[in-house]
């Protein structure tokens, strides 16, 4: 039956690529619960011998985790709202409003999305260290505070909404204002949502930036983190695993919260 | 008083297209207007320009003594209801009616009131802790009304209200929205495309055609004298029957030669004869009546409408009371009843009746 052999092969594609997807997860897993030099066994071992459970505990010790935590949530905390708020405001515009240099603006920002981002990582050096944030918090936060990418995104989402809420609005005697932010944004959730997503992953994950623009050990993130434990000559990898394992848990955390709404804002931005 | 005049209402796009072209007319206060047209004809146009949407190229709009063309739609005593009743949909109901009354600074004992006391009219009191999902079409279409109807404001707009909704709540809506015209004595403005709706809700009808304003009388009076041939094509299920030919003769032997003759009374010249399926009859054969093929017969219970072909294949239709006499592929004789013919001249405009023999 050709119908059920489509259905048979659709499951097993299904699976390869879930597989492809999930194992290199497990291993990150399972590495770090081997001991330091099983690791470097050859052929390497699927499976711990005993799982070390102290590696977390050892990992998260040895360097101050907690700290790096707390400073990640903080750089995550500011950026993702900027970035939400930036999204949001510049999107609707771009979507709703005509004003001159409007086609104008909005190429200017695609172009801006061409630019790769380790492009502008010296200039924005300069730029810090010429205000003095050099290692600090401020300067931290401040890299990421505008997304380009959240501007374009949150305009497709608009351009999808119906005008007619913003006019029924408009009749009922709200202003710009109020059509916006009662109006709106309580209909832009699932996008902003899954922008929100996105921008957290991205904050997150980021390693570049923390790693140059803080020397101390008070403000490093826990990508930075991470990353010490690979050092020039020597690296710790069940350690650096433990690490990445528990670094996973507010990710997973941000993405249960928004799932509801992520999977209908991919939908509706078009962005599969 | 919430007259709404209309003054050489102009609209056109940044790419030169004209959706509304010098559009002149004065709604009376409390009159149930129907704006009707083929879509693209600048109804909805003429609609927004109304509410405060969209601005005027050119042209005036004043309600009541107010010119109220530069004014923002909040600042217009007019509500409208949309064709998706855009209900807003993270609101209840109740929040949803509440809203304008809201953005109006009302104080919230006073909101609740009215939001409960428009319910109840419309018998929507049950719904008002739902959410816009959770509600049906027709329920859906309360919400709006009621949204509109908290206002009281001087004049009501409806773009299209009952094109979303089946076909029996369709009617019942039709009547109740008369049935609340009459109660509330509103100026209101409706939008339609179709033709049915227009002639039963309106006490005058404006017809528009490519962004100008073919006729506005009422609904009988636009049936029976159309002015142009374009609003009787568009006014009659099923559309009129019309002949090309031309105005030959003089007084009392004036004639319309085309595919069928009738007597006149008509300025000379190429022209349009129109006639509706039901003054078309099927006679037996004699003076003045004309052979047709049938093509196909539809039977509609109380009449039926037959479609039938002259000898150069023109195609009639015409409308037969009670149950079917005839069958496809039979040829029948049909006569015209010559006094309810009209004579359009070559601009499509009305310029003369047939007249008995």
């Amino acid at each position: 039956m050709p119908a059920r052999g489509r259905r048979v092969g659709g499951a097993v594609a299904a699976v390869a690529v879930a597989t492809v997807m999930v194992v290199p997860f497990l291993w990150m897993v399972s590495t770090a619960l081997m001991g330091e030099f099983e690791v470097l066994q050859y052929p390497p071992p699927m499976l711990p011998a005993t799982p070390r459970w102290a590696n977390f505990r050892d990992a998260l010790t040895t360097l101050p985790f907690a700290r790096f935590f707390a400073n990640s949530l903080i750089v995550a905390a500011f950026t993702v709202t900027a970035q939400v708020m930036a999204g949001a405001l510049g999107g609707y515009a771009l979507a709703r409003f005509r004003f001159a240099g409007q086609r104008a603006v909005f190429a200017l920002y695609l172009g801006a999305l061409m630019i790769p981002g380790v492009v502008l990582l010296i200039p924005r050096f300069l730029i810090v260290d010429a205000l003095g944030a050099v290692d600090t918090m401020a300067g931290l936060v401040s890299a990421e505070l505008v997304s380009f990418w959240g501007i374009f995104m949150m305009r497709q989402f608009f351009v999808s909404l119906p005008r007619e809420l913003e006019d029924a609005a408009r009749l009922d005697g709200a202003g710009e204002w109020a059509v916006f932010w009662r109006i709106v944004l309580p209909s832009a959730v699932p996008g902003l949502a899954t922008f929100a997503l996105f921008a957290f992953i991205d904050s997150w994950k980021s390693l570049l930036w923390p790693l140059v623009v803080t020397r101390s050990m008070s403000l490093r993130t826990v990508e930075v983190g991470i990353a010490s434990f690979h050092g020039l000559y020597y690296a710790n990898w069940p350690y650096q695993m433990a690490a990445a394992v528990t670094a996973l848990v507010p990710v997973l955390v941000v993405f249960l919260l928004t799932q509801r709404h992520f999977t209908r804002g991919v939908q509706l931005t078009g962005l599969r | 008083m919430a007259t709404v005049r209309l003054q050489q209402l102009t609209r056109k796009f940044p790419d030169g297209s004209v959706a509304l072209a010098g559009l002149t007319l004065d709604i009376k206060h409390g009159e149930f207007l129907v704006l009707v047209g083929p879509s693209g004809c600048g109804k909805t146009t003429a609609l927004r320009l109304i509410a405060g949407l969209d601005a005027p190229t050119s042209g005036r709009i004043v309600v009541g003594e107010e010119d109220v063309t530069d004014l923002p739609p909040g600042s217009r005593d007019v509500a409208m209801v949309f064709q998706n009743y855009a209900l807003y949909p993270h609101f209840t109901v109740a929040e949803n009616i509440a809203f304008p009354l809201k953005m109006r600074r009302v104080p919230a004992g006073e909101q609740q009131r009215q939001v409960r006391e428009v319910a109840e009219t419309l018998g929507i009191g049950e719904l008002l802790a739902r959410k816009p999902a959770q509600l049906s079409g027709g329920q859906r279409q309360r919400v709006a009304l009621a949204r509109a109807l908290v206002r009281q404001p001087a004049v009501f707009l409806f773009d299209e209200p009952l094109s979303n909704l089946d076909a029996q709540v369709r009617a019942s809506t039709r009547a109740e929205l008369v049935r609340l015209h009459r109660q509330l004595g509103a100026t209101m403005i409706f939008v339609t495309h179709d033709q049915v709706e227009a002639m039963s809700m309106a006490q005058r009808m404006a017809v528009l055609n490519k962004g100008r304003l073919e006729q506005c009388a009422a609904p009988l009076e636009v049936y029976r004298t159309p002015a142009t041939r374009f609003t009787a094509q568009f006014v009659g299920s099923p559309s009129i029957n019309t002949f090309d030919g031309t105005i030959e003769g003089k007084g009392s032997r004036q004639l319309f030669v085309g595919a069928v003759q009738v007597p006149v009374t008509a300025p000379p010249g190429s022209g349009t004869l129109a006639v509706r399926p039901e003054h078309l009859h099927i006679v037996p054969p004699g003076d003045g009546t004309f052979p047709v093929r049938v093509a196909l017969v539809e039977p509609l219970g109380a009449e039926c409408i037959v479609h039938a072909l002259l000898g150069d294949n023109t195609e009639v239709r015409v409308r037969v009371p009670g149950l079917p006499t005839v069958a496809t592929g039979d040829t029948v004789h049909l006569r015209i009843d010559h006094e309810a013919a009209l004579v359009f001249d070559a601009e499509g405009r009305l310029e003369g009746r047939g007249r008995r023999p």
